[in-house]
């Protein structure tokens, strides 16, 4: 018996693009969209209950503790108490990763609001903004750089929970690492895990160039 | 004009952070509001624009209670400083500036001509106009924070210890500048400080609040210097009132004498010190059409022969002033003599303008 090479080039050139369901190509697609869904939905919800949350103090301490129990479960509980309502759809992966990227986004959107200055606050009272123009202009834009901080944390770990879908088999490349361990075949491992790090750097460089654009105001900021 | 009547601001645990203020504001002078933390100055000022509401009183502005007004209309017709400047970290200069401007719904051209124009009155380079806050040192921040809240042209301006947070140099050039700005604008200025020397330097008007939101006295600088209506006023004006309230006299009026032959000058008649046996000596010098009967009496003291130096403009001597001729003037404006005993009593009457007592306890 030959020694296995760790990659094969030649099995990657032929599952790229098969047409095929599990596609190399096919795959990265559905691992993109199950990654970023979550985060979309995370931040839909993120930022009105943050918002509440900062209106009604209150309901920060609950909705905290809340998320951190949700963000304790291991992934593979949530996925499984959703396999019974959803079934062997993206949703029973989709739905438990934006409870974990809510509950990294909750905060950061609390910690934003709390990170505007109090003379901004203060100033943009005595300039006459009314409350809802006052969020919208001054207070949310002021927060940016500490809900994206938050954004960048819940996209990347969105990125490297969704392989664990593939118990279900809904988990993008993760299905590459089932492969790859049922057939004793490291190529599909290798290739799963490369693409999976990639992304996360390729989605984290493209948020960063974000805050840049969004933010010029406050790169000196931090160390001002 | 802004009149507080009886104005009383208790908050529900009980602690009253002002009581019962009474007092009128005049316009187009700067009224500043002093004393230590605790005594309601603030709260005070943020009454006049309802960024904190009464418990009882009226606060009225040209006539008009302040509580019938929309407070962000009202706020948008009041200018307002605050410590730290407050800026909008995310906007530019020019932007801040325009900030009252866009929120009256002007164009956005003609937003930030006016707001180009601001820079330029409070002494900022306009090349700044396109940078973000961080970019400013912490006193342009706060000119940009005079200029923003000059924006909308108010004739209300409140300025909530505006200086405090810069460093002494800077502090008094942006003081010298509010001064300068005052002389051209005549707006109706609050203005917060818990700096007495701040307060004397500013105030036409400067009303002395006590611990408990009490007003402790409302005079001109001069008087406070001269007539504090308690302990509790003469201790906060602090030492050396006599010497201070010399910043209030013109220097104008010293009787001067013709140049001495030992006073060195240069071609153009500008003084180069005193002849002595050792060679020169430093000499100290006044402009008597803008300088105090103070800084006569420091360059007097600060000669070797008690003679102080009258210059114009140009620095050129216009004569000199011995300590006979400030003397003169010190008898001409001593406080006045009756019943003034070391304990200070209130009452009686006095020059100074905005003169009028308060209503201590």
């Amino acid at each position: 018996m030959t020694e296995e090479p760790l990659v094969r080039w030649d099995w990657i050139a032929r599952n790229w693009a098969n047409g095929g369901p599990t596609a190399i190509s096919a795959l990265l697609e559905n691992h993109v969209v199950m990654a970023f869904l979550p985060v979309l939905f995370g931040l839909v919800v993120a930022l009105p209950l943050g918002l509440a949350c900062v209106r009604w103090r209150w309901l920060y301490q609950p909705t905290a503790a809340l998320m951190n129990v949700t963000y304790s479960l291991p992934s593979l509980v949530l996925f499984s108490i959703f396999l019974s309502v959803t079934g062997l759809t993206r949703s029973t992966v989709v739905i438990p990763l934006t409870f974990f990227a809510l509950a990294v986004l909750i905060p950061a959107v609390v910690d934003g609001l709390a990170s505007v200055p109090d003379p901004v606050r203060q100033s943009a009272v005595a300039m006459g903004f009314r409350p809802a123009r006052r969020l919208l202009r001054v207070e949310l834009p002021v927060a940016v750089p500490v809900v994206l901080a938050g954004l960048r944390v819940a996209t990347v770990s969105s990125i490297s929970l969704v392989s664990v879908g593939a118990l279900i088999g809904q988990g993008g490349l993760g299905n590459l690492f089932i492969d790859g361990w049922q057939r004793q075949f490291y190529t599909p491992i290798v290739v799963g895990i490369v693409l999976i790090v990639l992304l996360a750097v390729l989605a984290d460089g493209l948020l960063v160039l974000a805050q840049r654009l969004l933010t010029p105001w406050s790169r000196a900021r931090r160390t001002a | 004009m802004i009149t507080f009547e009886d104005v009383t601001k208790r908050y529900r645990d009980g602690t009253v952070a002002v009581d019962d203020l009474s007092l009128e504001v005049p316009t187009g002078a700067i009224t500043v509001f002093v004393g230590p933390s605790g005594c309601g100055k603030t709260t005070s000022l943020r009454m006049i624009n309802r960024m904190i509401d009464a418990t009882s009183g009226r606060i009225t502005l040209d006539g008009q209670d302040v509580r019938e007004i929309d407070p962000p209309t009202l706020r948008r017709g009041i200018g307002y400083v605050i410590q730290q400047a407050g800026l909008f970290p995310h906007r530019k200069i020019v932007d801040n500036v325009a900030t009252v401007p866009y929120l009256l719904g002007w164009s956005k051209k003609k937003a930030r001509t006016r707001a180009m124009e601001l820079l330029e009155l409070v002494g900022l380079d306009p090349g700044l106009a396109g940078r973000y806050p961080f970019q400013l040192s912490g006193g342009q921040q706060q000119r940009v924070g005079v200029a923003r809240a000059l924006a909308a042209d108010p004739p209300v301006l409140l300025m909530d210890e505006p200086f405090s947070a810069v460093d002494p140099i800077v502090r008094a050039s942006l003081q010298d500048e509010l001064l300068r700005l005052q002389s051209e604008l005549r707006k109706t200025i609050v203005f917060v400080t818990h700096d007495i020397d701040e307060a004397v330097k500013l105030g036409d008007t400067v009303a002395v609040m006590r611990v408990g939101g009490r007003l402790a006295q409302m005079a001109g600088p001069a008087t406070l210097l001269t007539e504090p209506a308690d302990d509790f006023v003469r201790e906060f004006l602090g030492r050396d009132r006599g010497i201070r309230r010399l910043s209030f006299i013109s220097a104008k009026e010293v009787r001067l004498s013709p140049s001495p032959s030992d006073l060195v000058t240069d071609e153009d008649g500008r003084a180069l010190g005193w002849r002595t046996a050792d060679g020169l000596a430093a000499h100290g010098t006044f402009n008597p059409e803008t300088d105090s009967l103070r800084v006569a009496l420091d360059a007097a003291l600060l000669s070797p022969n008690g003679t102080a130096v009258a210059v114009d403009e140009e620095g050129r001597v216009r004569g000199v002033a011995g300590r006979d001729a400030i003397d003169e003037l010190l008898a001409e404006y001593a406080p006045p003599a009756a019943g003034r005993a070391p304990g200070g009593s209130s009452g009686g009457s006095s020059s100074g303008a905005g003169d009028s007592e308060g209503a201590p306890a």
